[in-house]
């Protein structure tokens, strides 16, 4: 529910390990209201989402743990440069990161030489490469990414691919809401499609 | 992870110099424009300066706690530290315990040099430095549920200046009390003691709050 308009109803799925679900449907269908219930952030109007046959409300930050969610705004921080912001992400979500696993992160994200660089001097795309960076470091299970390929060229929309890709092969989870068309070579495919 | 939140926004609060030193001037200039206002009649500036320099820092504190959560917001980041695993709580007190630094260390610090201009004695500068010292702490703690409750609203600075400053009352009362009673030659301890108490109060209260009214204002 969003204000007083109900935007999906009778929903129920499970997903196992190596699962990729591919979230489609037009503008306002409610994909990103799905992935902020499903991360935590909002609370379903009815219903529960369960992790590992427990209520997320109930698991609170283990949950969390093992969860990374890109939303549509980066999460990038202006003042702080590629190699800060993913650092000191990643130490707020309890994994502190060596230097030489950040900055080869960075130059995987294809950011090698920028890593210094106060983020506002970065551009849209750049900064969207520093916040996909924490997927390479972060040793989550479940995947919850919004819209991430917006902005992003061709090379780095096959880097998103590929990562998920290997996210999936180490039995990872990962829900991607997004207009592209996205074939994985790994892992379960599917689809779920929402409607107005 | 406190460690970490709080060395962050020191950081940031750091490259963004501007801001912290427009709060500073701020209560600087407010606390001048009175003596000056004023002229030198002695007797009355002494029996005004403990509520002047306690309204400015009230006051001065609400420009800087309207940025406390809102740059974190409209970049996304406050999503993301909402996700971290730990208790948001322990996030949020991480939060104000920068902004105490950030925003309110350097009031507290420059008050005693302010207040000469309002002929106070040496030992009573020496009351109000103390007496800042355990009440803005108050200002940060109770000014974060302010923040966290208006956030992403529009005139959030008015609504939080509404809701918070009436909050602001018994620190200022027994705040400004404390440099009065240094002042007429009284001990202020009884008015730092209640201080202290209404801080430790609101350490235990205000981050729980906060965290629940973050929660509410991002769902």
């Amino acid at each position: 529910m969003r204000g007083d308009r109900r935007l999906f109803s009778g929903l129920d799925f499970s997903l196992s390990s190596g699962t990729f679900v591919q979230l489609t449907g037009p503008n306002g269908s409610g994909k990103t209201s799905l992935l902020r219930i499903l991360c935590g952030l909002s609370a379903p109007a009815e219903g529960k989402v369960y992790w590992e046959s427990a209520d997320i409300r109930s698991l609170g930050e283990d949950y969390f743990a093992a969860v990374t969610y890109l939303g549509h705004r980066p999460g990038v921080k202006d003042e702080l440069s590629a190699f800060e912001n993913l650092r000191i992400s990643n130490a707020l979500n309890g994994v502190e990161v060596s230097r030489d696993d950040a900055l080869n992160a960075l130059e995987r994200m294809g950011l090698a030489g920028r890593e210094s660089l106060p983020a506002r001097f970065l551009s849209e795309g750049q900064r969207r490469r520093v916040a996909l960076a924490r997927l390479l470091v972060c040793n989550t299970r479940l995947w919850l990414l919004d819209e991430v390929m917006t902005s992003l060229d061709k090379g780095a929309v096959g880097l998103v691919r590929s990562l998920i890709e290997e996210h999936l092969n180490r039995g990872g989870i990962a829900i991607v809401a997004t207009h592209q068309e996205l074939e994985l070579s790994a892992g379960v495919n599917q689809r779920l499609e929402l409607t107005t | 992870m406190l460690r970490w939140i709080v060395w962050r926004d020191l950081m940031l609060a750091w490259r963004r110099r501007s801001d912290m030193l427009s709060t500073v001037f701020f209560f600087v200039i407010v606390v001048s424009l009175f003596p000056l206002g004023i002229g030198p009649e002695l007797q009355l500036l002494r029996s005004i300066a403990p509520g002047v320099v306690w309204v400015a820092a009230l006051l001065a504190s609400m420009l800087s706690l309207g940025r406390l959560f809102a740059n974190d917001y409209q970049d996304g980041t406050l999503e993301q530290l909402l996700l971290t695993p730990q208790p948001l709580y322990l996030v949020v007190a991480g939060k104000v315990l920068a902004h105490w630094i950030i925003a309110e260390v350097p009031l507290v610090l420059i008050a005693p040099l302010v207040g000469v201009q309002f002929d106070l004695s040496r030992e009573t500068l020496w009351v109000l430095f103390v007496s800042l010292l355990v009440g803005t702490p108050i200002l940060s703690l109770i000014g974060a549920v302010g923040a966290a409750l208006t956030l992403g609203l529009r005139g959030g600075g008015v609504l939080i200046s509404i809701l918070i400053l009436p909050l602001y009352i018994p620190a200022l009362i027994f705040g400004a009390g404390a440099v009065e009673a240094s002042i007429i030659g009284m001990t202020p301890a009884p008015h730092l003691y209640l201080l202290g108490a209404f801080a430790i109060v609101s350490l235990l209260f205000a981050p729980w709050a906060a965290s629940a009214a973050l929660r509410i204002s991002l769902e």
